[in-house]
């Protein structure tokens, strides 16, 4: 069906648009800026501000461009050919600097300010305004980030419609009327947002201002160069500014088909620790219990003394396990090192330990066409397992919101907890922790799809709903979160094969799915290939010469048998393994036990206690490289800011410790190394998927089964020194079911004490419905002792024990 | 041969003692206009409607048949009656009494318009200080539920209509229907963007038509007279009958009701005439949105269309007389705060415009207004009017360009002595907005050193 089309006249030239498109949106594809404040192409129009007045002929009134849709033959005169327009403009102009303080010398909008712009473009000289200006107090925290000058606020409601419309947390709002109209928030509910700095940069004057970069810079002295977001597997682009070699602040780059023009706090403001005091400057070494500042030399030869006599004990000594922030081409060059030079395939780039099949399942992705943002934000129906998008990827969460408010897409959470989906979930299959493979089998087994049997007993009232859901839709999404149990990427794979829909693994970690792509993996190879398949061997043999013939092993079995004694050389690329590894518990026996730490990072952290050397790297904005978001997406970035001294690219380190073991990786330069990762290419076909693990016995275990996943501010060491953003993080709770709060006698805002026996967690309870009975979710890095240090050595499910430590003082 | 002059029809049960209660409304024709509506078609009732020429008695006249022929009955989402009854314009009371004397022929005509519009539940917004027109309102409903003539079983024919009244919370604003929707959704009460007009988008986003309270008052009469009926009064583009609120200079301010294209003059006399030695300077025919005509239009036919031709608008009715003992510059600058007041903040040339011309004209009544300031405030007029989100800001202009139209010299005295030279008001000039008492209480937490 073809899209109906409208031809009007703009100034004298004729433009043809779909039906439906503003005038000051077709007036922009001729190149004439109708100028204007509350107009943003992502929010819905509100002719509030008048400044993009124009002339339509035939029309009594001047009309607004942004409020007026496009119809045949209209005839559209801008301020550039009408005088009416240029007239009512300079009119509206002048309405808005009447109550404006002028204040541009010290406002941090000025440079890059419209109203600024627009007052030097086609403002009066000399004001006409004799009278008493408005007067407000200045500024007004209205978080602990973002503050408000009421004087200068131009009430274009973009701030508010964002909340609203956008980010979902109206907690910003229009107060007051008539000329005393001003941006509040309610008493009793802070506003509280994870996506709160987009309001400022949408700000079309200085009201809305970052607490961090008040007073910092001007837009004319920062260098600004474009970059791409590592905190989370969003992908978002963004705009790096920097003055003296310092990140002064971060802005979201318009980037329609990933993260449009938005980006979450974290993203924007999560830079400190670039340059906080536990920023790793030097290599460093443990020398008579300290760690002490070496030279390169020294650190690389330590690694590589370490481990030649590692290898030389025999196979299996050596380990390595990266984390998220890892480029595509540092988690290729990696991945060829640990294969080539360490002749091992004991690698990991997950945190979680890999479920039953996940090795077979993230391999049959490969290859598969995936969704994407575009998909998700068209889909009519999106089934999400194994995650909370707004904690885990907060540009996708924003996403599904859009989908569901401009369309009303169904979003169907499957599993024990919706969280940020809760609000506009349009139905629910809940299930225990664990249970989502169970959920996904039935549906897929309902919906006809290949080797999928329904599991025995399961109640399928749900899923017959899912299925009339599904019914006669097209494009329908899975998402697949990177925590879902066993056998569920395999189940919504088949699922989605029945249906038609379109699937994606959604990791939470930055660098997850470039580290898939390039093979950081036991078992792995790049391009979706697997060490144990004849052909994709020597697919890669025959770029990388001979490889183990032998999977290795994955996290789980990496810690436990380094705890055991069994591994000399434990090299952490980029992961802070005691905070963030699913059992902490684990974690710790196996640092404490290995011979020699090599911890590749950017700041000091709990992992470096344990470090024997420690090698500084740069930071996504202090090189140049490539990075892969969940959707498969490679995104370029540039070096920003030239960062430490001493610091190199983890590429560059992992090239020079394979020299210095006497082997050469074969590149020198990122364009070299892209060379060969773009000649190995991905792998032709796609797999079928593996079949299901059994589905779990149920267990007669006593206590709460844990769910945890972490809060997306949370104690992870890249938002050290974050002041303004961390005073915004949402505080730590025990989450449980209405049910078993009262079978625990437990009152919402009760202390509550969560433990497995040894170790216990004291928390606030928070009585919800969003989880099922019978578990108790709790936010994984947000208190002193991570709640990973109640999972069992041999990892999940764990099971926990919840009691009342302090009642809640009543009326508090 | 149309008929002009005083008129007994929507008020003829304004003598009526206790007529409020239903039993003495029934004693007097009450809800016969609905008995004869249920043996009629949707269609039928609204082209009745339309037949009679009723327009619109909120103030923009728009005929209401045609309102109603435009809701789009066949979506298949529910249709919405709202009674805009949030009576604001300065110089109108007409509902106010209408509702307190008279409660039931309101409730009577929004069951015809529920049933006119396929409707099954209606909504009367009702100004949040008429504290005594909402109780008479509220037992009225009360008493029309308990017998039958609201809900499930409408006079037994079997049909199904609520109505539900909702009380404002102050703001002129929400006389606008759009920004009447918002409130009564619960939203901030500010106007909304049209297209889409409520006609098809409007409460809830459901098909929706809202009428003024003397617009649906009328329309039983319509049933049980007929449009000839009607038409018997006024012309043929103002047809039938019009409550006025005379106020202002007059012997007997108050509610009549007259023929439409009755002369103000005779109007005037009908309220006993001018106060006592007073001599009639200008009037605001219909409230004051409505441009001030001088004393020599005095003769014009209270018509939509004879009031426009001299330069002003038939509003709601409201007519209000001054004398040239008034200050027009005072008069002026009353409705220029009243309007800075309630403006809604949403579009800047009302939000602004009326911020700075109230300050203006403070100054010139004042004593410390300057030659250039009567052609500011003629620009900054020109700069609102049209230019504003609704027909707020227009209404806003209305005295200020009327006043300079037909009174300028006033204005140049003012400025010429450097005082107000009736001397209604000693030079003071005006307290700055200081706007820090406004502060949202959500702010003092979050303050930072």
């Amino acid at each position: 069906m073809s899209e109906q089309k409208v031809t009007l006249t703009i100034d004298g030239e004729e433009i043809t648009v779909p039906k439906g498109t503003l005038v000051i949106r077709a007036a922009e594809q001729l190149g004439v800026i109708v100028p204007r404040f509350c107009d943003h192409p992502l929010l819905d129009p509100i002719g509030a501000c008048r400044q993009c007045i124009v002339e339509v002929e035939g029309q009594r009134k001047p009309m607004m461009a942004c409020t007026t849709t496009c119809t045949d033959e209209m005839v559209v005169k801008t301020h550039l050919t009408s005088q009416l327009a240029a007239d009512g403009q300079a009119g509206t102009l002048e309405f808005l600097l009447i109550n404006h303080p002028l204040d541009c010398p010290m406002c941090d909008k000025g440079g890059e300010c419209p109203l600024q712009d627009q007052a030097l473009n086609h403002g009066n000289n000399e004001s006409r305004f004799v009278d008493e200006k408005r007067r407000y107090q200045k500024p007004v925290a209205v978080s602990e980030q973002i503050l408000l000058d009421r004087e200068r606020c131009v009430l274009c409601a973009r701030c508010t419609r964002f909340s609203n419309e956008i980010s979902g947390d109206p907690f910003i709002e229009l107060f007051e009327r008539g000329a005393l109209e001003q941006v509040a928030i309610y008493e009793d509910e802070p506003y509280a947002s994870y996506f709160s700095g987009n309001v400022i940069q949408i700000c079309p004057v200085g009201a809305l201002t970052s607490a961090s970069y008040r007073f910092k810079a001007r837009p004319f002295d920062v260098r600004t160069a474009p970059s791409v977001c590592d905190l989370c597997s969003a992908g978002c682009t963004q705009t790096v500014q920097s003055r003296h070699g310092e990140i002064q602040r971060q802005l979201a780059r318009t980037n329609m088909p990933v993260n449009e023009a938005w980006n979450c706090d974290k993203g924007r403001f999560g830079f400190k620790a670039l340059t906080s005091e536990a920023r790793v400057t030097t290599p460093k070494l443990r020398r008579g219990g300290e760690l002490v500042d070496a030279s390169w030399a020294e650190a690389l030869t330590a690694v590589t003394s370490a481990v030649t006599a590692a290898n030389g004990k025999g196979a299996g000594r050596v380990a390595v396990v990266t984390g998220s922030r890892l480029a595509d081409e540092d988690a290729y060059a990696v991945s060829k090192y640990v294969r080539t030079v360490l002749r091992s395939d004991d690698l990991d780039f997950r945190t979680r330990f890999a479920p039953a099949g996940e090795r077979a399942a993230l391999a049959a992705l490969a290859g598969r066409e995936t969704a994407s943002y575009a998909d998700v934000e068209q889909a009519p129906v999106i089934i999400a397992v194994g995650l909370d998008p707004e904690e885990e990827v907060p540009i996708l969460h924003l996403r599904i919101r859009k989908a569901w408010r401009n369309h009303s897409a169904k979003i169907v959470p499957v599993g024990p907890r919706m969280g940020s989906m809760a609000p506009f979930a349009y139905r629910r299959l809940a299930t225990a922790p664990g249970g989502e493979v169970d959920a996904l089998r039935a549906l897929g087994a309902a919906a006809g799809a290949r080797d999928l049997d329904a599991p025995e007993g399961y109640d399928d009232a749900q899923v017959r709903g899912v299925l009339d859901d599904l019914d006669g839709v097209t494009g329908a999404v899975i998402l697949v979160g990177e925590r879902a149990p066993a056998g569920a990427l395999a189940a919504a794979g088949r699922l989605a094969d029945a249906i038609g829909a379109k699937l994606a693994w959604v990791p939470r970690r930055g660098g997850a799915r470039g580290a898939l792509d390039a093979g950081l993996a036991a078992g792995t190879l790049p391009g979706g290939r697997s060490l144990e398949d004849a052909g994709d061997r020597a697919d890669v043999e025959a770029v990388w010469g001979e490889l183990p013939t032998v999977a290795g092993r994955d996290l789980h079995a990496i810690l436990t048998d380094a705890a055991a004694g069994t591994i000399d050389v434990l090299h952490l690329i980029g992961v802070d393994l005691a905070r963030d590894a699913e059992s902490a518990a684990l974690a710790e026996k196996a640092l404490a036990k290995v011979g020699t730490v090599i911890v590749q990072d950017l700041v000091v952290n709990a992992t470096t206690e344990h470090a024997d050397v420690v090698l500084p790297v740069t930071a996504t904005q202090e090189r140049h490289g490539t990075l892969t978001n969940w959707e498969g997406r490679r995104q370029r970035f540039s070096q920003a800011i030239s960062g430490p001294e001493l610091v190199q690219d983890d590429w560059e380190i992992v090239v020079q410790l394979a020299a210095m073991l006497g082997q050469d990786l074969g590149w020198n330069d990122l364009e070299a190394l892209r060379g060969e990762m773009t000649r190995l290419g991905p792998r032709d076909g796609v797999r079928d998927w593996p079949a299901l693990p059994a589905s779990a016995e149920a267990s007669d275990d006593e206590g709460m089964l844990l769910v945890t996943y972490p809060l997306l501010l949370d104690r992870g060491t890249m938002l050290l020194d974050a002041d303004d953003l961390n005073a915004t993080a949402r505080s730590p709770f025990v989450a449980l079911h209405p049910d078993d709060a009262a079978r625990l006698g437990i009152a919402d805002g009760d202390l509550v004490e969560v433990g497995d026996g040894t170790t216990t967690l004291r928390l606030p309870a928070r009585v919800e419905d969003d989880i099922v009975a019978g578990a108790v979710y709790v936010p994984t890095n947000s208190t002193d002792t991570p709640v990973t240090a109640l999972v069992p050595v041999a990892g999940g499910p764990a099971r926990v024990a919840v009691s009342v430590s302090e009642p809640a003082e009543v009326g508090a | 041969m149309a008929q002009f002059g005083p008129v007994r029809a929507m008020t003829a049960r304004y003598d009526v003692e206790g007529v409020h209660d239903l039993d003495v409304y029934l004693e007097h024709d009450g809800y016969e206009g609905l008995r004869a509506a249920l043996d009629m078609t949707p269609d039928q009732i609204i082209e009745l409607v339309k037949d009679s020429g009723l327009r619109g008695r909120g103030g923009a006249g728009f005929p209401t048949g045609m309102k109603w022929s435009f809701v789009a009955r066949d979506t298949g989402k529910p249709v919405y009656v709202v009674c805009n009854a949030d009576e604001g314009e300065p110089g109108t009371f007409k509902d106010r009494e209408y509702m307190e004397r008279d409660p039931h022929a309101l409730i009577e005509g929004m069951i015809v318009a529920g049933l006119a519009l396929e409707s099954v539940q209606g909504y009367i917004y009702l100004r949040g200080e008429f504290a005594f027109a909402g109780r008479r309102l509220r037992d009225a409903i009360r008493q029309a539920y308990d017998r039958g003539y609201l809900g499930e079983d409408v006079m037994g024919s079997g049909k199904r209509y609520d109505l539900t009244l909702h009380r404002g919370a102050g703001a002129y604003i929400c006389g606008e229907e759009t920004a009447l929707l918002d409130s009564l959704e619960g939203r901030r009460g500010q106007p909304r963007l049209r297209p889409p007009f409520p006609a098809t988008h409007g409460l809830f986003g459901c098909p929706t038509t809202v009428n003024n309270v003397e617009s649906i008052a009328t329309v039983p009469f319509l049933l049980r007279h007929g449009a000839a009926w009607f038409r018997q009064w006024g012309t043929e583009k103002s047809p039938g009958f019009k409550l006025m609120c005379i106020s202002g200079e007059v012997q007997r301010p108050g509610n009549y009701e007259f023929a439409l294209g009755t002369p103000v003059s005779e109007m005037i006399e009908a309220a006993g005439g001018m106060l006592e030695g007073r001599e009639l300077s200008f009037f605001c025919p219909g409230g004051s949105s409505t441009p001030y005509l001088p004393a020599s239009d005095a003769d014009v036919p209270y018509t939509f269309e004879d009031i426009q031709e001299r330069g002003s608008l038939l509003g709601t009715g409201a007519l209000m007389v001054y004398s040239t003992q008034t200050c027009i510059v005072d008069a002026t600058l009353r409705f220029t705060e009243f309007y800075e007041h309630e403006s809604c903040g949403k579009c800047t040339p009302c939000r602004e415009g009326g911020y700075w011309l109230s300050q203006i004209l403070h100054r010139i009544e004042h004593g410390l207004g300057r030659e250039e300031d009567l052609q500011l405030l003629l620009d900054i007029c020109d700069n609102v009017f049209g230019r504003s989100f609704c027909a707020l800001g227009d209404g806003m202009t209305s005295p200020i360009t009327a006043s300079l139209k037909h009174f300028r010299e006033d204005y140049e005295q003012h400025v010429a002595q450097g005082r107000c030279p009736k001397g209604v008001t000693p030079p003071t000039p005006r307290e700055p907005v200081l706007s820090v008492a406004t502060d949202a209480a959500g702010f003092q937490k979050g303050e930072r050193p």
